[in-house]
């Protein structure tokens, strides 16, 4: 039994909400250029002073001048563009991308934004004054050289925190509804007071609380901006009861976030502020909202004693936030935006689960988080729910029914993994019981933590590669030059080798994150996060400068099924039945099976030849490259090449997959994990922290699955990488169970920055009572077996390739991506076609 | 181990996280052989209890292999933390397992010794003694009634349906299993209101029935026929409208008493 009383009656979803949400929608997403003006104009002017005053400056003035808006029919305001669902640009991170992509950003695939000739205009203007200014810049000048050239031949991606802010952060936001901003100042205040001339962190100390007080500031003038439009709309406002909104929402401006919140409606709008401007200030995403149920409940559980709120208002002014949260936007270069793509900004809004004492916390407004999803079918918040051994059954009945609505969401977390494995990475107990979920996948403690979560995408099929080319790509060393494939005597020798071109990889991987690190520290520390973030004020540091209790960094690799298929076939077929030698897998493999080159392969092999060539002293030109290439490409289609690639294919068939309750296949695959790992938590970040893995791909495993060779699991060259620890696609055939249990059979707990797994149903198995009594098991089931994490598709095929024929159609279609919902239709059409072929499970007859 | 886990039987499949056949999720083990023909049937591939090749999506597939109770509980073991959560566990279904009585009874006993549910698709189609030694291994009956004329019965099944019948009420006295009717509703065979009702009538007056499934006809088992060269006799008949089978719900439900559902 828990801590809390529940209603669970539904609340029906207003007119409002329906409209508030054809607003947002109406138009495709715009670049405004208000925020780089504002920025570069406080930058300009601040030049002699300490960065992170002039950080808090330049917010100030983009908080005093940008331009505000209070939308139709809005009940909580705050918007960081006029446009529906614009966003804003942050050149202090990067901005060449964006300029170079200014004529095709609103015609590409993949989240397409419009901008106006004016805009573009003002957003060049501004970006001339960021020349060698910027963290990207900063960041590649730290980075060693093997490093660029590891990331030129895309063995890992940092470009998320390489180009953007960090974000990935749950702030205290109890802590403003109960103080607000001026409780918050006064802290600085007098923190600043007993800062003493003498001591040796003076400078950066009094520096920092100074520009946290600059900040708070800077947030309540803002707020009040908000109120004073307010009022002013109210008095040209004819009908009554708009009117009266208005004058409550200036009211409600005018008092938080200065003040501490005194009621419900208070603490959404003073909680809304504080979502939205870490968002101004920064262009990190995945800004998580974290245990919205838990800081919000005491405000609405005070007012519905008193008698003065519905819970049906109370679950409007949710939904108003649910919508407000799909407001907020995000503008990611073309390669990026595939791998993120569906707009998304992970804002993650997690409901149950336990209180520090281990006590479950499950309350009214968790239900009502569900229902809010269910109202607005959208893909932000990207919802969670905690599960653990005392979780409330009707409290998972619920998630479930959401889970049937198809939108994707929740993805359900185990207590019962999560809590020790951050304990085993320092946690107190007391705070990994209170762990919400940052982005996808990845747990932390808010308010006291800088985790760095989405340090980079590390794909673990490129070091393979390596193995089969003595670490050389596109005729440049790019790994370390391990021994000729053909002639390795046992399968130890080939698995070392690859454990060695992953150690490199991963060295490197850490010097990319921690170059993008330090230049964060230097170039952008963030003072109104950081006044949110234990201990931040004490110390005297930005989270940026290690301000923060936890410090972690925990880059993604991802391809753990396909390296698990692949070195168990080598090692069944070379080594144990000697069906085939690895000089016929190397030479499949570069031919792709006989299955025909991709462009990087004819490219890679190309340049390879020509580069030998010219060694031995032969002129080389364009025409004799366009020889090669012919050469290269007529080669790869001769018979023999198909056939002994078809042989090889038929062989690699017929070996054991990951994903089929194999014991000895799993179990091998889990040694494989361990070759990222293990290493990899054996390094260090600046923030004194230590790196820690997670096993999820956010959406890269198409994009990246495109820049890599076929692999000896079978897989084609340029096809996706199986996403996070679910098995490669279509390769589970003994149905959910059997994946479930080999996924189960990972270690879940090493993997302590998340891991991601996907499933797929048809509507069919969730129909009724019984098939959401049996849904919420397979869910416990897997959680007894020590999984981390479940996400659910429950979309037909069909409903999916008719939007595929009809985008029109399906407009609001959202689906499960990879640790978050977006919507169908904006996604690529390769994502698109990878989500349509993850297996289906639980149609049988 | 014991000898019993040694006992051999032939199955033509194991399917894992069935959902739609009884309580929680179930492994659910198909035993070859049957003893009758029914027109209808979406398993053909389960009524010869010789090994058989079938083409399935071109290629061809050996159907039926000889496995021993240990083997197939391993594979049942796999998914106890499934049963565990949703009060699952073991089913058979064919075929008729009783055509492979020695088998099927091990194979139930082994599970429930190792604290699993078991349940039993069937038609009660074999000498009652054969029946009254598997009970005590079962825990859910999950019997199949497809008429109660016992000419029409054999015109489509190729067989008349007294002994089943007969059986039915044995099982359902001797209080040793749970106890669920089964209809096939099949067009122009059973599905007029009239035939549904004269099951549903039967139904009531075994004792200790729980529920009673209407299961409607589908046609998921046509391109089987295909695959093994038979010819499939229902290419014409359409499955029943929703409507039709609500329709006949009402009807079981007003003539039993008991409490009935549409599927499995």
């Amino acid at each position: 039994m828990g801590l809390y009383q529940y209603e669970i009656a539904d609340v029906k979803k207003t007119d409002r909400i329906d409209r508030l949400i054809a607003n947002l929608f109406a138009k495709m997403p715009e670049i405004e250029s208000a925020r780089a003006r504002l920025i570069t104009e406080s930058y300009q002017r601040t030049e002699a002073e300490p960065m992170i005053i002039r950080r808090a400056k330049a917010f100030v003035h983009i908080l005093e001048n940008i331009p505000i808006i209070i939308r139709e029919d809005e009940l909580v305001v705050g918007s960081s563009t006029i446009a529906p669902r614009g966003c804003q640009t942050y050149p202090e991170f990067s901005y060449e991308w964006l300029e170079a992509e200014f004529d095709t950003v609103a015609g590409r695939s993949a989240d397409p934004f419009y901008i106006s000739e004016e805009a573009k205009r003002e957003i060049k203007e501004a970006d001339r004054y960021w020349k060698g200014k910027t963290t990207s810049e900063l960041a590649t000048s730290y980075m060693a050289p093997e490093t660029l050239t590891a990331m030129e031949h895309n063995m890992f991606t940092p470009g998320n925190y390489f180009y953007n802010g960090v974000g990935h952060v749950t702030v205290q936001y109890e802590k403003v509804l109960a103080i607000g901003f001026e409780g918050i100042r006064a802290e600085a205040e007098q923190l600043l007071a007993a800062c003493d001339m003498g001591d040796g962190d003076y400078a950066r100390k009094s520096r920092f609380l100074q520009a946290v007080i600059l900040s708070c500031d800077g947030v309540i003038a803002y707020a009040r901006r908000y109120a004073r439009l307010a009022e002013q709309m109210a008095s040209q406002c004819g009908d009554a009861a708009r009117k009266a909104e208005l004058l409550q929402i200036s009211a409600n401006c005018q008092k938080v976030p200065a003040k501490g919140a005194e009621t419900f409606y208070e603490a959404c709008q003073s909680f809304w502020f504080v979502q939205q401007l870490l968002q101004l200030e920064s262009s990190g995403h995945s800004i998580s909202p974290g245990r919205f149920d838990q800081y919000m409940y005491p405000y609405y559980e005070r007012d519905r004693k008193r008698g003065t709120l519905s819970r049906e208002f109370a679950q409007e002014l949710m939904d108003c936030i649910w919508v407000k949260l799909n407001d907020l936007n995000k503008c990611r270069d073309a390669v990026s935006a595939e791998g993120f793509a569906g707009y998304s900004l992970f804002q993650n809004l997690i409901a149950g689960g336990q209180n520090g004492d281990g006590v479950d916390v499950t309350n009214d407004l968790s239900f009502m988080c569900i229902q809010a999803s269910m109202h607005v079918q959208l893909p932000q918040p990207s919802f969670s729910v905690r599960v653990w051994n005392g979780s409330p059954h009707e409290f998972l009945i619920k998630a479930a029914e959401l889970t049937r609505t198809g939108v994707g969401l929740p993805a359900y977390y185990n207590d019962e993994v999560i809590i020790p494995a951050l304990v085993s990475r320092g946690l107190t107990l007391q705070d990994a019981r209170e762990y919400n979920i940052i982005g996808c996948v990845e747990p932390q403690k808010a308010g006291k933590t800088e985790g760095w979560h989405d340090a980079a995408f590390f794909n673990m099929c490129r070091p393979l590669e390596l193995v089969f080319s003595q670490g050389m790509d596109r005729g440049v060393q790019v790994g370390i030059k391990t021994g000729p494939v053909e002639e390795m005597q046992d399968f130890e020798e080939f698995y070392n080798a690859y454990k060695e071109q992953m150690n490199y990889m991963i060295k490197l991987l850490v010097n990319a994150d921690n170059a993008i690190d330090a230049a964060h520290a230097q170039r952008c520390p963030l003072p109104f996060l950081s006044c949110m973030v234990d201990d931040c004020m004490k110390r005297g540091l930005s989270v940026q400068e290690g301000g923060a209790v936890y410090n972690f960094t925990g880059p993604q690799g991802f391809g753990v099924a396909n390296m698990a298929d692949s070195l168990y076939a080598v090692k069944t077929l070379v080594f144990e039945e000697h069906k085939a030698t690895l000089k016929e897998f190397k030479e499949a493999l570069a031919t792709n099976y006989g299955k025909g080159l991709t462009k990087e392969m004819i490219g890679d092999m190309t340049a390879r030849i020509a580069a030998g060539l010219k060694a031995a002293g032969q002129e080389i030109g364009e025409k004799e490259v366009a020889v090669i290439m012919k050469t290269v490409i007529e080669a790869s289609e001769l018979p023999a090449v198909k056939e002994k690639g078809e042989r090889l294919l038929k062989l690699i068939e017929e070996v054991p997959k990951f994903g089929n309750d194999i014991p000895e296949v799993d179990a091998f695959a889990r040694d494989v994990a361990y070759t990222y790992t293990r290493p990899l938590q054996e390094y260090k970040n600046p923030r004194g922290g230590i790196f820690q893995a997670g096993l999820y791909p956010v959406s890269a495993n198409v994009p990246l699955g495109a820049q890599t060779g076929a692999t000896p699991d079978g897989r084609l060259a340029g096809t996706p990488v199986a996403d996070g620890v679910s098995p490669s696609a279509g390769k589970d055939v003994n149905g959910p169970t059997a994946a479930a249990n080999s996924v189960a059979r990972l270690d879940h707990f090493i993997a302590s920055n998340g891991t991601l797994f996907n499933q797929k149903f048809h509507p069919s198995a969730l129909s009724g009572r019984e098939g959401l009594e049996k849904f919420v098991a397979l869910i416990r089931a897997y959680f007894d077996q020590k999984g981390s994490h479940m996400q659910f598709n429950v979309v037909s095929r069909e409903t999916l390739l008719d939007a595929q024929k009809n985008p029109e159609k399906y407009k609001h279609l959202v689906v499960r991506v990879a640790g978050y919902s977006a919507l169908f239709t904006t996604l690529s059409r390769s994502l698109q076609d990878d989500i349509i072929n993850r297996t289906e499970q639980g149609f049988n007859y | 181990m014991e000898d019993y886990r040694q006992t051999k039987g032939r199955i033509f499949d194991i399917q894992k996280f069935s959902i739609h056949d009884g309580d929680g999720i179930r492994t659910i083990v198909f035993l070859k052989g049957c003893v009758l023909r029914c027109r209808w049937c979406c398993n053909p591939e389960s009524q010869e209890y010789a090994v058989q090749t079938m083409t399935v999506a071109g290629e061809e597939r050996t159907i039926g292999r000889d496995v021993t109770v240990e083997e197939v509980m391993k594979t049942v073991e796999q998914d106890r933390p499934y049963y565990y959560r949703s009060g699952g566990g073991l089913t058979l279904s064919g075929g008729e397992s009783l055509c492979q009585p020695e088998f099927a009874g091990n194979l139930l006993r082994a599970a429930k010794e190792s604290g699993i549910n078991t349940a039993m698709e069937s038609m009660a189609c074999a000498q009652y003694d054969v029946i009254e030694r598997i009970l005590p291994y079962l825990d859910h009956y999950l019997l199949d009634i497809k008429h109660m004329n016992p000419a029409k019965h054999r015109e489509y099944t190729g067989r008349s349906n007294e002994l089943m019948l007969e059986n039915a009420k044995k099982i359902a006295r001797s209080g040793q299993v749970r106890l669920s009717i089964r209809i096939p509703v099949i067009p122009t065979f059973n599905d007029s209101a009239e035939e549904i009702r004269e099951i549903a009538a039967y139904a009531k007056e075994l004792v200790h029935v729980e529920k009673i499934h209407l299961l409607p006809y589908h046609r998921l088992g046509q391109d089987k026929y295909d695959g093994l060269g038979r010819e499939y006799e229902m290419k014409d008949i359409l499955p029943p409208s929703a409507e039709h089978m609500q329709e006949l719900k009402v009807a079981a439900e007003a003539e039993s008493g008991l409490p009935c559902q549409i599927g499995g």
